[in-house]
């Protein structure tokens, strides 16, 4: 019974960081009808942001609560510019162009970002993976039995930040006005610019919306797994947009769901079949949903695309 | 759903491509700029060009990319094998020479390396390489030109597979595994060890299998085995699932990128127990991804600097006196290996191929730095291995174990 909880407690942690690289995915989707493969190395780019402002802000000042505040806002406002200008000079050029163009060029600059990172030159951190600074000083917030379940204070405080942030992308999507902006380019961005939507400014931002979630989700995962390397968001990024499939790609919920799902389904496998079925599960998992509710879980639910 | 076939076929192409991709990072090595160019033969060792009274050894490492460190070691110790054996007279009262070609990292260049050895320069020998894949190529031509070779530490059981020309001074895979085994049984005296493998990696599962058979055979329990794949991040839910069967120790036969990682994760699920593990393990990285939570777990390894054996204290001595930095276990496997050539060029009644094969073969009981050599009849060194303790930021010493 004690097993079951950590492994809830497991599989929650690991899916909430899902959804919010997920949210990503179905935004830019939801807009574009693009799946934006660059997403997850995004967020790899946000980690190291993080990681490099960690370690200019040293031991003492990174585990202050404005350490940490200013860790995630140089991240996420650098994610931010970087899915602007990727935006701009990669995918609005090809706006009109047949939508396989576009999905080549994200696989070119997932590529591009990847392995350009594994360099040894410059600011570039090369291939070798790399501890992330402790930003969070671990302790145990919650210890239930002999240890049977141990619940961190870094899980909760990564809980909290993601619910935050999804609350957030909520309010932003269905209660401003840019969010019915998005809404509207969403449904058609050639009858939305008639109707004088700045639908290229509406694009941009919500690829800039997009990649500050993915860094902050790259840094809650930094904070859970300690350990960073350049290929980290292919792995992420993938699982992500299974997670965001599941859901029904372009409903911002169906992404949360989807990835909590995920989450669960791959820490239970580990925990109770074997570890080597997890991937095997998951990805089963995707195809089984698509023959049964080929749109994903919420799929069909089209007035609430976003 | 139609405009989303395409999408999905592009993606699963993709993800094809992404679980191809996810290699073992490259171990960052700098130094590349002492190396030796490819087609600018060097010979280190011998200062007298080839001749009629110069036997010519041949090298292929690597000397550049990302194994750079790897064959700048062994070139190190073949080098001062070399100058030792020519300062005390030569063999056969001819000095010798080595000619070192860089194969960049990449088989390929390996064996076309391997093949100017044989054919333009024709050396009666030919050392290298540590990557096994590297020496596979190299094998390959090397059997079929009936010129012997000696690799000082690839490995993988299959390189001396490739026939009766080819061999090895170090131990291979498997033999790491009941190195741990019999460390784990009577040293440390654990009864019940749980096993966490990398189930991408042929040499982690090797391990693993090995260790799994002796532990149970010296009476020991596995209480479970679990597995992750090569890039992984998360462990919890394998952990979580180990201490579930309280083993005393965990036996995680992987490569320190990862392994850094689970000892952090081990001891936040509770797992207090001794982690246990192979040669995968030997990189400084692994103490700044394990930080305090990999100190005092153990792992096996072809040599430690801390032996106190004299010989192994004078090479140590010698080396850093010409290279200026202590050896790593592959400067020493070079020195042996080119050792062990030696001592058998010396016995051979002549230096044709058949002969130095054979004499080669006869090695028995060869003192190394990094442990006596013995060679079996699949021309495999049978020799001891040490276990190291990981401590704050370096290993010590603990004991060796012989076959």
């Amino acid at each position: 019974m004690a097993q079951l909880l950590q492994h809830l407690i497991n599989g929650l942690a690991a899916g909430t960081i899902y959804a919010l690289v997920a949210l990503g995915y179905t935004m830019v989707y939801g807009v574009l009808k693009l799946i934006n493969f660059a997403h997850g190395d995004v967020m790899m780019v946000g980690v190291y942001m993080g990681y490099a402002t960690a370690f200019v802000l040293g031991r003492e000042a990174r585990s202050s609560l404005l350490g940490v505040a200013l860790i995630f806002a140089v991240a996420m406002l650098g994610c931010a510019l970087l899915g602007f200008l990727i935006e701009r000079f990669a995918y609005r050029p090809l706006r009109e162009k047949p939508r396989l163009t576009a999905l080549i060029t994200a696989i070119g600059i997932s590529f591009a970002l990847s392995y350009g990172f594994q360099l040894d030159i410059g600011f570039l951190p090369g291939a070798s993976p790399r501890a992330f600074p402790e930003v969070i000083e671990p302790t145990e917030w919650l210890i239930i039995g002999d240890r049977d379940v141990v619940v961190w204070n870094w899980q909760v405080i990564s809980f909290l930040i993601a619910v935050a942030l999804m609350v957030g992308l909520q309010y932003l999507v269905f209660r401003t006005r840019f969010g019915r902006a998005m809404r509207a380019v969403s449904w058609d961005h050639r009858v939305a610019a008639l109707m004088g939507i700045p639908t290229d400014r509406v694009i941009a931002l919500t690829f800039m919306l997009g990649s500050a979630l993915a860094a902050g989700a790259g840094l809650l995962y930094a904070i859970k797994d300690t350990s960073v390397s350049p290929l980290m968001g292919l792995y992420v990024g993938l699982k992500a947009f299974v997670a965001a499939v599941i859901g029904g790609i372009g409903h911002v919920p169906g992404a949360v769901v989807g990835a909590l799902v995920l989450g669960l389904v791959e820490e239970f496998v580990v925990g109770y079949a074997a570890s080597t079925w997890r991937d095997a599960v998951a990805f089963g998992f995707l195809i089984l949903v698509l023959l049964v509710k080929p749109g994903g879980l919420f799929g069909r639910v089209a007035a609430e695309k976003v | 759903m139609r405009r989303l076939a395409p999408m999905l076929l592009a993606a699963l192409a993709f993800l094809a491509a992404a679980c191809e991709k996810k290699t073992q990072p490259a171990p960052s090595g700098e130094g590349g700029t002492q190396a030796t160019q490819q087609g600018k033969p060097a010979t280190p060792g011998g200062e007298a060009p080839a001749g009629a009274d110069v036997i010519l050894l041949g090298q292929v490492g690597a000397l550049t990319g990302g194994q750079a460190t790897f064959g700048i070691s062994t070139r190190n110790g073949i080098e001062m094998a070399i100058k030792e054996a020519n300062a005390a007279g030569g063999v056969k009262g001819k000095k010798l020479a080595i000619r070192v070609y860089d194969n960049q990292s990449k088989p390929e260049e390996a064996a076309q390396a391997t093949t100017r050895l044989i054919t333009q320069d024709k050396v009666v020998l030919i050392l290298g390489d540590v990557a096994s894949s590297n020496s596979l190529a190299m094998a390959e031509k090397a059997q079929a030109a009936g010129v012997p070779m000696i690799t000082p530490s690839s490995t993988n059981t299959t390189v001396t597979q490739k026939g009766d020309y080819i061999f090895r001074v170090c131990f291979i895979d498997p033999f790491q595994g009941y190195v741990m085994a019999k460390f784990a049984r009577e040293d440390l005296k654990l009864n019940k060890v749980a096993v966490l493998q990398d189930n991408k990696s042929a040499y982690s599962i090797d391990l693993s299998d090995v260790f799994t058979r002796k532990f149970t055979e010296m009476g020991g329990k596995v209480t479970t085995t679990e597995s992750y794949s090569q890039g992984d991040t998360d462990y919890r839910a394998q952990l979580t699932a180990i201490r579930k069967t309280q083993p005393d120790g965990i036996y995680v036969p992987g490569y320190y990128s990862e392994v850094g990682v689970i000892a952090r994760q081990a001891r936040e699920v509770g797992l207090k127990v001794p982690l246990m593990g192979g040669d995968g393990w030997d990189s400084e990285k692994l103490f700044e991804l394990g930080g305090s939570a990999i100190q005092g777990s153990y792992f096996s390894n072809h040599y430690s600097p801390d032996n106190p054996d004299p010989r192994v204290q004078k090479f140590i001595a010698d080396y850093k006196a010409a290279y200026g930095s202590v050896p790593d276990a592959l400067a020493a496997l070079g020195y042996d290996a080119a050792r062990v050539a030696l001592a058998a060029l010396e016995r051979a009644k002549d230096l044709s191929g058949p002969s130095v094969r054979d004499a080669i073969a006869q090695t028995k009981d060869f003192p190394g730095v990094a442990g006596t050599i013995t060679l079996d009849d699949k021309r495999n060194a049978v020799k001891s291995a040490v276990v190291l303790k990981v401590g704050d930021g370096k290993t010590e010493y603990v004991t060796t174990v012989n076959p």
